[in-house]
């Protein structure tokens, strides 16, 4: 069977040309794409390329401090004399852990749910998931989260744990609305008439045809979970000072402005670039995963 | 004569879609199929005719146990197919197979025509080697091996439906089911899997339960027709027969207004039958006979009673009070 | 003989841009339809048939499409150069389309009225402006001619209160009437029943001979064609191979492909079904060289592998696509 196996091959490395080619044909993709890369990769070497690896904890230079963007410190510093881009580095990693954290502890229960919910739509079961669902939508995300973070202490986990909570009624919809259109689809009739067990209904036959939504939403949620996370950092519930949130930071910054407005602006810009980079991805990759034929 | 192979007893299939009344709910059925009878006979096509919302799905998708009959009796080489308790026998789930209408739903768009050959080989288990089974079926429908690793989309229509034939022989199954299966196709493919359908029914002695609108197409593949109107069976007869002398003012409309390319099949259809208005709503349906609104020959009773079926010839039966 | 084609489409060309380069469709289409003709355009699917009348319509998703060459003439002028007010005015005044699925040819939230109103107002030309009694008017007549019954009152109901073969019916009154030039009808009654299409089919071909409307039917099933049109064109891979009067058509198919065609239509008649042609529509991105058709003729010659055939004149008024033909031509 050797043939066959090389044949799969070849066709496995066309699909990806194939797929390439989908993403690629819109420009912001690429740069969305690139963004993120960027991101990720300052965030992971953080220790080595920052400029003062050391700013990105308790650190005092009343020497330096507060000074303009200049050839050492080309995003200025803050008002103990910490160097913002090193801090903004470090800010990434905590961006980006709460975003993987949050999803990761979000999408599986809620695509589970949804998918459930889907397949057995118009039975108890569809109305026990669904108003539980409706229930968490109905309060306020933010408030929500707010309540939780200010109950339990005001820390990065519980930051992640209050968004999380309010985030997988989302994916559970999305799933829903997905699962209960495919489950009349007759592949999944067929499947049901040859004896097909019901895991490998849900998660063979349905689940692979949710997949492509749930990668474009995950990757717009990445960009929103970090905006959240952000807003809670600078309400003062997220990351704790003196470590570097991108949120925290914008906060301490905006009470210098407009003289030192650089403390403020530049962590700001970053939360853009990463939220910008993650929607973009998010559009790119649904124009690669959808099933239409180029 | 050989042996009745699928024999279905006064099937009948009723779909609540609603309700009226708030206090007192009523329920709105839909009797969708409504008492219908036929034998498919060991090694035949049975042909199925109707139009949109004739039923003629709904018998197929319940003989498959897609849905449960509300009525009635499909019984599998004279087995009920339903054990005790209205249990769906799942020993003879691979005796009956279905290749459905549209295969572009039939076919997970998701898995690969490897998977999907294979998923009923790998659940009932193959002799042998899979992918070398996977292969003889793809051989079987006349299609390459190096189709094996493509997804669906891939194929253009004619091929997503041989798969879909391989899919359905992979349990060897002795009855399939062909619900509209070319209607979707261009002539020329349609041309290629109705032949191949007939080369794998003489190389398995398959029977086939054969759905569909198209009458032209009925005359070249099935050695039996029934024909259908809102859930009831109004004409049963050998094609031949069917075709140079149909009864039921129904069967006559249809085949007054099929289109032709040829004056020798011009001359076959009966004289014009201007078809008049369309099927009616299967929620309320016509008093007594259900075609009376639109036969042009209707009579006085044909508003109150439902006419029974009739032998009008050794096996020609028809559902009409005209053609006693 | 020019002045009365309506439509004239000469040597059409086009391509569209995907994956792994281009895809070469429409490869020099020639179609023409007089006035007052029905006109038949059968190809199976993928044929390039939708996409010319898209082309006609200018509709064409650009890009990825691209129209590399040729022209479509509509009385006499070329409506791909033309600017947008001026396509807006042929459009609305010379031509309507009739689509295969009425269910989303018609708006659902709005009335069947105000469709129809809208349909007639915008076909009226610019100088002599209709009140809107003289519109509500004509879309009742509308509506009459269709054999609608209780037009009046069906003005007011939406879309979903009809059944499919209504909705249709609407569709064609919307096409007839604003008095339109040419109606493009794209399979009309296909997702409809047998009994339906045919009530469908009967109608549109008395309409089109009550106001003289040229009619183009796109179809891929020939008894379609046959019930309704004068002139057929048979259309392959984005070539038109054959074109000749219905009868003709019927009686003595010529080309290879129209031939095979008509084969494997099954027949009333019974005996089976021929085995439809071999192999496949050829893959646009590499068409076959010379004639498209040559991989699955039967009767190829070498020069098909090499050089295109041109449309010649078998008789009056019916051409093929073929070498087969060309060459028993010069003979004589």
């Amino acid at each position: 069977m050797v043939s066959a196996k090389v044949l799969g091959s070849a066709q496995r490395s066309e699909n990806l040309r194939r797929s390439w080619y989908k993403f690629s044909r819109n420009r912001l993709s690429l740069i969305g794409l690139f963004t993120v890369s960027l991101v990720v990769f300052l965030a992971v070497f953080a220790p080595v390329v920052a400029p003062y690896p050391q700013h990105a904890s308790a650190f005092v230079d009343f020497e330096n401090a507060s000074r303009p963007p200049c050839r050492t410190y080309p995003f200025g510093t803050d008002v103990v004399g910490r160097d913002i881009m090193s801090r903004i580095f470090f800010g990434f990693r905590f961006s980006l852990m709460m975003g993987v954290v949050v999803l990761s502890l979000v999408v599986p229960p809620g695509v589970i749910l949804g998918l459930v919910a889907g397949y057995y739509q118009g039975t108890w079961v569809d109305t026990v998931i669904m108003r539980t669902t409706d229930i968490f939508l109905a309060v306020p995300p933010l408030v929500l989260a707010l309540a939780i973070a200010s109950v339990l202490t005001p820390n990065l986990f519980n930051a992640m744990l209050a968004v999380s909570l309010m985030w997988w009624p989302w994916y559970c919809r999305l799933v829903y609305g997905l699962a209960s259109t495919l489950r009349h689809e007759f592949f999944v009739a067929s499947a049901e008439t040859i004896g097909a067990s019901r895991f490998h209904i849900l998660f063979r036959e349905i689940l692979p045809n949710c997949i492509s939504p749930i990668f474009t939403k995950m990757s717009l949620d990445m960009g929103w979970v970090i905006l959240i996370g952000s807003s809670l950092s600078f309400v003062g519930l997220g990351v704790q000072p003196p470590r570097p949130g991108l949120g925290t930071m914008v906060a301490d910054g905006s009470k210098y402005l407009p003289d030192q407005w650089w403390i403020a602006v530049f962590p700001a810009l970053a939360i853009v670039l990463v939220v910008l980079g993650f929607n973009l991805l998010g559009d790119g990759l649904r124009d690669m995963l959808g099933a239409e034929e180029v | 004569m050989s042996a009745d192979l699928l024999t279905v007893s006064d099937l009948k299939k009723h779909f609540i879609v609603g309700y009226r009344g708030i206090v007192a709910r009523e329920p709105i059925t839909v009797k969708a199929v409504d008492g219908v009878s036929f034998a498919v006979r060991e090694g035949e096509t049975f042909g199925l005719v109707g139009e949109s919302g004739s039923g003629k799905s709904t018998v197929a998708y319940t003989v498959v146990g897609m849905y449960k009959p509300t009525a009635g009796d499909i019984a599998f080489q004279g087995q009920s197919l339903y054990g005790r308790g209205g249990k769906r026998r799942a020993d003879l789930r691979k005796e009956i197979q279905i290749v459905f209408q549209d295969p572009g739903s039939s076919l997970n768009p998701r898995r690969t025509i490897k998977d999907i050959v294979g998923f009923p080989l790998r659940l009932y288990g193959s002799n042998g080697d899979l992918q070398t089974r996977i292969l003889e079926l793809l051989q079987m429908v006349e299609l390459p091996a190096d189709y094996m690793h493509k997804y669906p989309q891939m194929l253009g229509g004619g091929e997503k439906q041989m798969v879909a034939i391989a899919r359905a022989l992979a349990t060897s199954p002795s009855f399939v089911i062909l619900d509209e299966p070319t209607s979707a196709l261009d002539v020329s493919i349609q041309a290629k899997i109705i032949n191949l359908l007939l080369r794998l029914q003489k190389e398995f002695h398959l029977s086939y339960l054969f759905i569909t609108h198209d009458l032209s197409l009925m005359r070249n593949v099935a050695s039996r027709v029934a024909i259908m109107y809102l859930g009831k069976i109004c004409e049963i007869a050998d094609a031949a027969e069917f075709f140079r002398n149909p009864y039921h003012p129904y069967t006559q409309m249809l085949l007054s207004s099929i289109p032709v390319v040829s004056d020798e099949e011009e001359a076959l259809k009966p004289k014009k039958i201007a078809s008049l208005g369309e099927i009616p709503s299967p929620i309320n349906v016509p008093s007594g006979c259900s075609f009376h609104p639109r036969c042009p020959q209707s009579k006085d009773i044909c508003s109150s009673e439902d006419p029974a079926m009739v032998e009008v010839e050794p096996g020609h039966t028809v559902r009409c009070h005209i053609s006693r | 003989m020019e002045n009365d084609r309506l439509l004239d489409i000469r040597d059409l060309h086009v391509v569209f841009d995907v994956f792994g380069g281009t895809l070469k469709v429409l490869d020099g289409v020639d179609f023409t339809v007089r006035s007052g003709e029905k006109v038949g355009l059968v190809g199976e699917t993928g044929c390039g048939k939708t996409t010319t009348m898209k082309a006609v319509l200018r509709v064409l998703p650009m890009p990825p499409a691209r129209v590399t060459g040729g022209e479509i003439l509509f009385k006499g002028r070329d409506i791909l150069q033309m600017t947008s007010r001026e396509l807006g005015q042929v459009r609305g005044e010379g031509m309507a389309m009739i689509f295969q699925d009425p269910t989303a040819a018609l708006n659902p939230v709005f009335t069947i009225g105000k469709q129809l109103e809208a349909a007639v107002k915008y076909s009226a030309s610019g100088d002599k402006r209709l009140s809107g009694k003289e519109i509500r008017q004509r879309a009742v007549e509308a509506l009459k001619e269709v054999a609608l019954p209780d037009p009046e009152r069906l003005l007011k109901n939406y879309p979903f209160q009809l059944s499919g073969g209504m909705r249709q019916r609407v569709c064609i009154a919307m096409a007839v009437a604003g008095d339109r030039e040419l109606i493009i009808a794209d399979e009309p009654g296909t997702s409809l029943d047998v009994s339906i299409q045919d009530q469908i089919l009967r109608l549109l071909r008395r309409l089109a001979e009550e106001i003289n409307t040229s009619v183009i039917l796109i179809t891929h099933t020939l008894g379609v064609v046959r019930e309704i049109a004068d002139r057929v064109y048979v259309m392959y891979a984005g070539n038109m191979v054959e074109m000749a009067p219905t009868k003709e058509l019927f009686s003595r198919p010529l080309h290879p492909y129209t031939v095979g065609l008509m084969a494997a239509v099954p027949k009333l008649t019974g005996g089976g079904i021929a085995d439809g042609i071999p192999g496949r529509i050829p893959d646009y991105l590499n068409p076959p060289v010379g004639c498209r058709f040559h991989p699955r003729c039967e009767r190829a010659m070498p020069v098909c592998r090499t050089d295109k055939p041109r449309f010649v004149k078998v008789s009056e008024d019916h051409e093929v696509a073929c070498f087969l033909y060309s060459q028993e031509e010069e003979g004589t």
